[in-house]
């Protein structure tokens, strides 16, 4: 990229400017003989295809209906979840944590943006940005405002901040009016908020 | 480090705004630059801890006003013009000026991509009992290294007590500096809200941090 010139003018993006760094980055990196492209691209879809909420979806529908796996769940997350064939491979150090009428859990990396990829996918731009970072730690029921969802004012809230290599999957309510029905129909109603703690799993019938 | 990364309890940045719909990526650089920083991570060139260390380093009005992947990309340029992986005059030109570096997983290709899926194992055996058991009341110690650290600013001086025994796991501390993985024990602290922010605070509130045992006095 020799054509790289550091003529700004003042109409040239952020974004463009930037977009040229990386390409030049990339280009050396696989000069050197470090990476291949093709592995970096393959890394690229490997995010895009198999990692994403839909995975915590299909854990928490299951534990909403085997109570013997929500036990082990709730006991050994990493261990409970490798159980699960057709799940996603996860790392280890998941832990799980249970709402109840009695407390609300919210996750939270203030640090950095440490979040369970192989459960939710990458994060949201706003998990990784100041605001939550800020200020769920201080004032959770002013951030799940900010999301729209208001908890009772005498329920307990416990915010896990993710600061080691632990990670935090919150196992929400399972919504009235489900009964009897299949892991598959419940794992349609599992959001990703309602794995982080910022909001609750859809309600049957509501519009999604 | 005391930086601005560390933004527990800060005040004045706003709303949080989620993005209905929002892509997995906002332009096609950032999985570029995701997918370089997994590989050369997996490479070798450095463990997740440095590369942490290097976004905290950014000066800190870049570190606020650039968008995450930004971030990565200017911590991962830093890190390897550092660690010798390329030069500074490689970066201007655009274009390897000289052999490679060796990396010690060696070279980033189609085969490696798999284990770049799972998160890598962070527990490694006990060096020596655990001096803390579930139930006890411990406090944070009131440290500010200049270097990597995971204890966030907002509980150091407060008490807390023992709630969860994570085994030992690689040290962060010193691991972000290249000084071994230094195995502690890592324990989940929780605090009592008003504890941390004081009379005015969430009645209802409970925080916990993960805490390697240096962290932590008994209390």
């Amino acid at each position: 990229m020799s054509e790289h010139h550091h003529d700004h003018d003042h109409d040239h993006s952020e974004l463009s400017e930037t977009e040229l760094r990386v390409r030049a980055l990339e280009t050396i990196l696989t000069e050197k003989g470090y990476v291949e492209p093709a592995a970096l691209d393959a890394i690229i879809q490997a995010y895009e295809t198999k990692i994403g909420p839909h995975n915590g979806a299909r854990v928490v529908a299951k534990a909403w209906t085997d109570p013997a796996f929500k036990k082990a769940l709730l006991e050994d997350g990493s261990k409970a979840i490798g159980t699960l064939g057709h799940v996603s491979r996860v790392g280890d150090h998941l832990v799980v944590v249970e709402n109840t009428p009695q407390r609300h859990n919210m996750v939270v990396c203030t640090l950095c943006s440490c979040y369970p990829w192989e459960m939710l996918g990458l994060p949201p731009v706003w998990y990784k940005a100041a605001p939550y970072r800020s200020r769920a730690v201080k004032d959770p029921r002013g951030v799940l405002a900010d999301f729209g969802v208001a908890l009772p004012k005498d329920i307990e809230i416990r915010v896990w901040d993710s600061t080691a290599e632990t990670r935090f999957l919150v196992l929400p309510m399972r919504p009235a009016g489900t009964e009897g029905w299949s892991e598959e129909q419940l794992a349609e109603l599992v959001t990703r908020d309602s794995m982080i703690g910022t909001g609750f799993p859809k309600t049957p019938g509501a519009p999604s | 480090m005391n930086g601005v990364h560390d933004m527990g309890g800060m005040d004045g940045f706003g709303k949080v705004e989620p993005e209905p719909n929002e892509p997995m990526f906002h332009a096609e650089w950032e999985a570029r630059v995701l997918a370089m920083v997994r590989a050369m991570g997996a490479a070798g060139a450095f463990n997740i801890d440095t590369s942490r260390f290097y976004r905290e380093t950014l000066p800190p009005h870049l570190y606020l006003s650039s968008s995450y992947y930004k971030k990565w990309f200017l911590g991962l340029e830093e890190m390897l013009v550092e660690k010798g992986y390329l030069t500074r005059e490689e970066v201007a030109a655009g274009h390897a000026m000289q052999p490679g570096k060796a990396l010690k997983h060696g070279k980033f290709d189609l085969a490696n991509v798999e284990r770049v899926m799972v998160r890598g194992k962070f527990a490694r055996p006990a060096p020596a009992p655990a001096k803390f058991a579930i139930g006890d009341r411990v406090r944070a110690k009131n440290i500010h290294p200049a270097t990597h650290t995971r204890l966030p600013r907002y509980v150091r001086g407060h008490v807390g007590v023992v709630e969860l025994n994570h085994g030992c796991h690689v040290f962060p501390d010193t691991a972000a500096m290249e000084q071994g993985e230094n195995p502690q024990w890592l324990y989940t602290v929780v605090f009592e809200g008003r504890d941390l922010w004081g009379a005015d605070g969430d009645p209802t509130l409970k925080v916990s941090i993960d805490a390697f045992e240096p962290y932590l006095d008994p209390a």
